[in-house]
């Protein structure tokens, strides 16, 4: 595993943001049912397929979304999963990848990464009226900022990512449809943690692809 | 109570728009509506995933908004929290000039939207239009 795209700012050309997004939508497609699963113990019982929905929009305009530099390639895949999502979390990843596209310059060095991701976050918590520590996609993307902003290597970003999930199983939600079961929330993994995982975990490999 | 006109010259009645998961609920709201308060509110409806499986579409509540569009604004009705959260995404992505006059109301839906349009049509503004929907949300 390498470092990210280094502290020297590298513009990504269209390959990489082809092997970025195109390393997302795989992930998310290919465990649309087990995230799914995770949402019918707590949620409304659609998060894998809403996010396969919305990923496979990205998949069959990719050439077009890796053709445009990286700030409006996050923007156009963000529309994507906005229009074609179908739940809630259309809207949250939506706005995480427009607010990074707006915030990211189009040769990001790793201060830039962490500042983008930050803001990102911020615009998530007021879309979704969410703080961390409410079970959801937040309780694994601000650890996993905080460890961008640290300097950390791909694969400690990668476990801190996986403990985070995994740290939403024992968490009482609090916002959001599991947050209607209030204790029985409790002893299940959050859906949108995980995806946040899987997507942590495809774009480390991508990153890792790049150097 | 403010009214504003339309090019016409008649008073501009505000718009109600109903979103549901499920597109037979919204009908059926939209149809209660219809039937308790009559055809002289802009009205429109949509539930229902990109797919029309249950869920709701940011590109469907941008078209309803657009059907229900009146120079008096527009007031949203929503189920639950995925089509509220959809419902913030799609009045961001209005024309700015429109995204001042839409609302999205904290009511429960049917009773809500009952309220809502009932308001709309004795010629309530914006405001007056929302303040007695959420009348009815519990507190």
């Amino acid at each position: 595993m390498t470092d990210l795209p280094g502290h020297m700012a590298v513009a990504l050309g269209a390959d990489d943001i082809e092997t970025l997004f195109g390393a997302m939508a795989r992930t998310i497609i290919a465990h649309a049912e087990e995230l799914t699963a995770l949402d019918q113990a707590i949620g409304d019982g659609d998060h894998g397929v809403n996010m396969k929905r919305g990923f496979e929009a990205v998949t069959a305009n990719l050439p077009a979304i890796a053709a445009k530099p990286l700030p409006e390639a996050l923007k156009a895949a963000g529309m994507e999963l906005v229009m074609k999502v179908g739940g809630a979390s259309g809207p949250l990843y939506g706005t995480l990848l427009m607010t990074l596209g707006k915030t990211l310059p189009a040769a990001p060095g790793r201060g830039d990464v962490a500042a983008a991701l930050a803001a990102a976050i911020d615009a998530v918590k007021a879309r979704g009226k969410s703080e961390t520590g409410q079970k959801t996609m937040l309780d694994v993307l601000a650890p996993v900022q905080a460890a961008v902003a640290r300097g950390e290597d791909l694969a400690t970003i990668r476990a801190i990512a996986a403990e985070a999930a995994a740290a939403t199983v024992p968490m009482r939600a609090t916002r959001g449809r599991a947050s209607f079961l209030g204790e029985r929330s409790v002893g299940h993994m959050d859906p949108g943690a995980r995806s946040s995982q899987l997507l942590v975990e495809a774009v480390c490999d991508a990153i890792g692809d790049f150097a | 109570m403010s009214l504003a006109k339309t090019s016409a010259g008649t008073p501009a009645r505000v718009g109600i728009v109903i979103v549901s998961h499920s597109p037979d609920v919204a009908r059926g709201t939209a149809d209660m509506v219809r039937q308790m308060v009559g055809t002289e509110v802009p009205l429109a409806w949509c539930g229902g995933n990109p797919d029309g499986g249950l869920g709701t579409s940011v590109e469907k509540i941008i078209a309803a908004i657009d059907a229900a569009w009146s120079e008096a604004g527009v007031a949203i009705l929503v189920d639950l929290g995925g089509a509220e959260t959809n419902s913030e995404m799609a009045i961001e992505l209005l024309p700015e000039e429109r995204q001042e006059r839409t609302v999205l109301v904290n009511a429960p839906l049917v009773e809500g939207a009952i309220m809502a349009a009932t308001e709309a049509w004795g010629g309530g503004s914006l405001d007056d239009v929302r303040r007695t929907a959420e009348e009815l949300a519990p507190r």
